[in-house]
């Protein structure tokens, strides 16, 4: 179900959580609020719970009105960064609880927390209480517990913000098969791009509490609607005082000629090998800095060296530079 | 190897010390006690004021206990799920009687509730007395140990946060069913602390409570009155009783609260497997 919120500001003290901030999550779809840390992101997501309060503005779920109404009539389900997993109660009571506090029958409950279970991977874990988990069960039995009242909307704060990177990687993945099977229109909010590109088919860049842009991952790469969002989103370098992708970048050795109108002379300042690619420092003629990332193979190829003179140029298959960034001077 | 030097007699002053203090003057109370054999004790005990003394004690704490253990959960409360100016000041009003002596604690009620006092002639319009009665040993009583619960259970609250009480109200749970099957739960061990601490107090106040209980025998000598004044009529025997019997009365609660704290262990232990 979609959520509307309009014009939502929070203010803790005199620091600004959220800034006049408007946005429409589409039924179904699994968005991300992206964006550095203590930039309003959670504070948004937490009002949308009901767990916050905004100074000014509304929350819509489905149309309906629900900024006066309290987090346990909203029918949201919200995962906490830590988990909050009831530590006293084993991982089936956990699961139950939602369905406890609605006074349903016992069969009832049972049968569906068998099924979250089930659906989570912790069938046979349901007799365990939550400290003889691991992070990552801790995380799925959490998802558990806000499905099981089959929530309008799942909120998620920073899902995998506590988990090692091996387990965050099988979880992204495996969130993202969930919400491809049960459709729950999903908020999650991070601070790792890579994470938010992978997972969310759209994204909401926040900053110092403002909504910087909001659009599907591969438009916002390609078209960010401003510097911060073009440099958050993934590397950035500029060229005679154009910002690019490293990537979108070519060297040419300069004894092959200018390759293109655009391209810059400099002196190649460092070689650097990331696994399969190559990260190029050159300090440019007419003064300024830029990095090329290459491909280990086509680095080989040029042989760039230290010290090396070469002519930097945008690749023809480059997205073309988006105009709504502004160009500065290098 | 330095080590090994020092424990035998580390360990020989502590159980020294606590001989000294505590296991010798205890066991020789018991002893006296029953020095004359049972039937002598039974005697003793069975007078009607000592038995009214042990009465009126275990009714103060039934009374008392409950009271501070309500007042302390909520203060706890409070003070650690609410941001309000002053907060300070109720934390440190709630130490006062840690740190002022409990005879003045009852000369103080007196002053305020006594037929003299500011509401005497209030109270004493409506027929109500407090002082040199139960209620005043009940106040006296539960204003000395008032902060045992909130020391115990303050710290427990502001530990465990309040993300497992939010993820219970996105949940569905109203305000009282959190506080029933999340937040009481997560504090339970520190009540208890709390309670058995508390009922020590209690059963064991003779300061403030000699103040404003006027001491009747038979109608306002709780044990430790009891004792004091058996021993000022020179009737040791009596008060050996006395003191034997507070002692038990204490270690009931104690094995009381023991026991369902083990029960408790046992769940954390399972939990921590």
């Amino acid at each position: 179900m979609s959520i509307h919120v309009q014009s939502i500001s929070k203010r803790f003290g005199d620091a600004v959580a959220v800034d006049d901030v408007s946005l429409e999550v589409e039924s179904g779809s699994l968005t991300a609020l992206l964006g550095p840390s203590g930039g309003g992101k959670s504070t948004l997501l937490r009002i949308i719970a009901g767990l916050d309060a905004p100074d000014t503005g509304t929350v819509r779920i489905e149309g309906e009105d629900l900024t006066a109404t309290p987090a346990r009539h909203r029918g949201v389900g919200f995962c906490f960064q830590h988990y909050a997993p009831f530590r006293h109660l084993t991982v089936r009571r956990n699961v139950a609880f939602g369905l406890e506090v609605r006074r349903r029958p016992k069969a009832e409950i049972n049968a569906r927390v068998d099924e979250l279970l089930e659906l989570v991977g912790l069938a046979h874990l349901g007799g365990r209480y939550p400290s003889q988990l691991s992070g990552g069960q801790r995380q799925r039995m959490a998802l558990a517990r806000a499905l099981a009242i089959e929530p309008k909307v799942l909120l998620l704060d920073e899902p995998f913000g506590a988990l090692d990177a091996q387990v965050r990687t099988q979880l992204r993945q495996w969130l993202r098969d969930l919400h491809d099977t049960l459709q729950v229109t999903t908020v999650l909010v991070t601070h790792d791009q890579e994470e938010a590109m992978e997972v969310a088919d759209r994204l909401a860049v926040i900053n110092h509490g403002r909504l910087e842009q909001v659009g599907t991952p591969a438009d916002m790469y390609d078209h960010p609607a401003n510097e911060f969002v073009l440099t958050f989103l993934g590397p950035a370098t500029r060229l005679r005082g154009e910002w690019v992708r490293p990537h979108d970048l070519v060297v040419h050795r300069v004894e092959d000629g200018k390759p293109s109108a655009g391209a810059a002379e400099g002196t190649v300042t460092r070689v650097t090998r990331l696994g399969f690619e190559v990260r190029v420092d050159v300090a440019l003629a007419a003064g300024g800095d830029c990095w090329v990332q290459l491909s280990r193979g086509s680095a080989a190829e040029l042989g760039v060296a230290a010290g090396q003179r070469v002519w930097v140029a945008r690749a023809e298959t480059a997205a073309p530079a988006s105009p709504a960034v502004p160009i500065l001077s290098a | 190897m330095k080590r090994s030097g020092w424990r035998l007699p580390l360990r020989f002053g502590v159980l020294g010390y606590l001989a000294l203090l505590v296991v010798l003057p205890v066991s020789t109370v018991f002893y006296r006690a029953f020095e004359h054999g049972l039937g002598a004790a039974w005697h003793a005990f069975s007078a009607p004021d000592a038995l009214h003394a042990l009465w009126l004690t275990l009714l103060v704490a039934a009374i008392a206990v409950p009271l501070n253990t309500l007042f302390g959960v909520g203060v706890s409360l409070i003070l650690a799920r609410h941001r309000f100016p002053g907060a300070w000041l109720l934390d440190a009003l709630v130490d006062i009687p840690l740190a002022v002596s409990p005879v003045v604690i009852g000369l103080a009620l007196i002053l305020v509730y006594g037929k003299t006092g500011w509401f005497g002639n209030w109270l004493a319009a409506r027929g109500i007395t407090l002082i040199f009665s139960l209620p005043g040993i009940i106040m006296a009583s539960a204003a000395v140990s008032l902060p045992y619960v909130v020391r115990e259970v303050l710290p427990v609250l502001r530990e465990i946060g309040t993300e497992q009480e939010q993820a219970a109200r996105t949940l569905g749970a109203g305000p009282f069913t959190v506080f029933r099957r999340i937040t009481l739960p997560n504090i339970r061990r520190g009540l208890a602390y709390g309670v058995t601490l508390t009922t020590a107090r209690v059963l064991g106040e003779f300061g403030a409570v000699a103040v404003v209980s006027g001491a009747i025998a038979g109608k306002t000598q709780t044990l430790t009155l009891f004792i004091s004044d058996s021993i000022d009529n020179l009737d040791p025997q009596s008060a050996y009783v006395g003191a034997v019997a507070l002692c038990l009365a204490a270690l009931l609660v104690l094995t009381i609260l023991t026991v369902t704290d083990r029960r408790r262990d046992e769940w954390h232990s399972k939990a921590a497997l």
